[in-house]
């Protein structure tokens, strides 16, 4: 009883309370940063330091071999330039798409829309694992295997970025449109010239789901490019891994130089990727 | 007359627009979604062999999947991640989401550290983890000795290694959850805490009399897409678990053994039979998810 009054009583005392939970916090940040701090850590050392019992913490020399070697091992530029490429295709391809898309089921009216959204809401049901295998066959024949347009191709139709985009559309008022079409515009002109820098928090959104699907994504880009020279660096990394099993400062390297980018991407738009992921659950 | 020639005549212009403007997507989706749903149903019928030429298995593929001692652990084994995974990142998600709602010191920071993990690639990570757990060389072991225990194998031991696995899987799923659970509870009144306070509710009662009910619909979602995410775990334990050892067999998912049926053994008709299952399971559980959300589900 008496605790609670000095701890509602305003005053510069610490509270036991928030101790606690900057000691819990504090805890799950190490837990959280551990495995990044040890992997640079390993990529400093040399194959031989890396393996030593009992292993150092600190490298003895910070060396950069791992980093430079790199390249001999794997065609690592050219995986980073088709993960880029790649990437942008899916994301540009999506916001293009579902934009498109989704201002015609939320804003047009047009016999069978109901339907037709339903069909494509009924995508999101199915498990992507699901899909996989005759998409493969599918690219197969239409002879794309081991192309770059074999990564983005199936990624670029998305019923989840649909549905994101058509909530966004719904949500403007029917009175901008009015004015808009008394002062003679068709859709087209709505669609790009109103309604979409209406919706940009939607298309932020969108655009950082998809660039953190298309950058990480391991399955497919695995499976449809085995040519080492049109992998992403997903797949590339699991190839490193299996050819070079013991070479663990290269291994590292690797990991860390294919996090990176979008680690430092997410620190220049974290407020954008965080609102982005926070308005996706928003139902 | 005249106006109504025009209406129907912008009708028309509308129609062609609205359909215009969607045949892109619904032809993608068309050839990469529908038609393969349609296609895996097909070939789970059929032996699939090389070249891709097929001959009628009837419900052949399903017997045998029904036989496959593999295939029951490997459905063990997804059961057994569901089980420890889902509920492990849904509870620290939302008790990390509740901390990080208070006042402190330092928030926006902690947000952006728990953050990371969720912006990078399972492959890299899963190598950093393996290399963390490595028997020999790796530094899990070196302070578990520190602190006296017994060294482990923990990635080829059957007792450890799911469990590796699994921990890993949580480590990286929790931060997303934990964004998705913030944006809710911020969303959340802050007159139902103030009056809480004023009744001498303490912390931890509010969170359990407010948060949870409050933002249970947010949590509905983070749960209805961590059990679809979960039950096709692959990332993780390809990258971790050499695919011809041992210990594959302890760790396998279903979308592990679907993987290297279709793309290793090329058994791309046992593959679909398996996808097929696995839909089935991904879809009764959903379903049962959406009957049980009216017990403990609160919308306002």
């Amino acid at each position: 009883m008496e605790n609670r009054l000095t701890r509602s009583r305003p005053g510069r005392r610490i509270d036991p309370g928030k101790g606690v939970v900057y000691a819990v916090l504090i805890l799950g940040c190490a837990i959280t940063l551990a495995p990044f701090i040890w992997m640079f850590l390993t990529s400093m050392k040399t194959q031989v330091e890396a393996v030593s019992i009992p292993p150092s913490i600190l490298p003895r020399r910070w060396n950069l071999d791992a980093y430079t070697t790199l390249p001999d091992k794997l065609p690592f530029f050219r995986m980073y330039w088709n993960t880029i490429l790649t990437s942008l295709i899916i994301v540009a391809g999506q916001l293009l798409l579902c934009s498109v898309a989704g201002y015609a089921f939320g804003r047009i009216r047009f016999p069978g829309r109901g339907f037709l959204f339903i069909l494509t809401l009924s995508v999101l049901m199915i498990p992507s694992s699901f899909l996989i295998l005759p998409q493969y066959l599918i690219i197969q024949r239409m002879g794309l295997l081991n192309t770059l347009h074999a990564i983005y191709l199936p990624n670029l139709f998305s019923a989840f970025g649909t549905f994101l985009m058509r909530q966004f559309f719904m949500s403007i008022p029917q009175e901008l449109e009015d004015a808009a079409r008394i002062d003679g515009c068709g859709h087209g002109r709505i669609y790009l010239r109103i309604m979409l820098p209406l919706i940009k928090p939607g298309l932020v959104s969108l655009g950082v789901l998809t660039l953190r699907f298309a950058w990480n994504n391991l399955m497919w880009p695995m499976i449809v490019n085995t040519e080492k020279a049109k992998m992403t660096l997903s797949a590339g990394l699991s190839y490193l891994q299996g050819q070079y099993i013991t070479d663990y400062p290269s291994i590292m390297a690797g990991a860390l130089l294919a996090t990176i980018p979008l680690i430092i991407v997410y620190a220049i738009f974290q407020r954008q990727f965080i609102e982005g992921i926070a308005l996706t659950g928003i139902k | 007359m005249t106006v109504r020639t025009r209406i129907t005549r912008q009708k028309r212009i509308d129609w062609c627009w609205g359909y215009g403007m969607i045949l892109p997507l619904l032809a993608g989706l068309g050839v990469f979604y529908f038609y393969p749903v349609f296609k895996v149903f097909r070939d789970s019928l059929y032996n699939v062999g090389a070249f891709n030429r097929s001959t009628w298995a009837g419900l052949g593929n399903y017997v045998k999947m029904f036989n496959d001692q593999v295939m029951w652990r490997s459905l063990g084994n997804t059961m057994m991640y569901a089980v420890i995974i889902i509920p492990l990142t849904v509870i620290l998600a939302l008790v990390l989401a509740a901390l990080l709602n208070t006042k402190i010191k330092g928030r926006d920071v902690f947000r952006v550290i728990y953050f990371i993990p969720t912006v990078t690639m399972a492959a890299a990570i899963a190598m950093v983890w393996r290399w963390i757990f490595n028997g020999d060389f790796g530094i899990l072991n070196h302070l578990v000795k520190l602190f006296g225990g017994q060294p482990q194998y923990w990635l080829s031991d059957e007792s450890t290694a799911l469990l590796c696995i699994s921990i890993v899987s949580v480590w990286m799923g929790v931060g997303y959850n934990m964004i998705i659970l913030l944006a809710g509870i911020q969303g959340i009144s802050s007159a139902y805490y103030e009056a809480a306070e004023l009744e001498g509710a303490g912390k931890i009662r509010q969170f359990f009399s407010i948060t949870i009910p409050l933002v249970s619909p947010t949590i509905f979602f983070v749960m209805i897409t961590t059990v679809i995410s979960t039950l096709q775990i692959f990332d993780v334990i390809y990258m971790m678990i050499p695919t011809k050892s041992l210990a594959m067999s302890y760790v396998q998912s279903v979308v592990m053994y679907f993987y290297r049926n279709a793309f290793e053994l090329s058994a791309k008709g046992y593959a679909s039979a398996i996808a097929v299952l696995l839909f089935v399971i991904i879809m009764l559980l959903t379903l049962f998810q959406m009957r049980l959300q009216k017990r403990w589900v609160h919308y306002d």
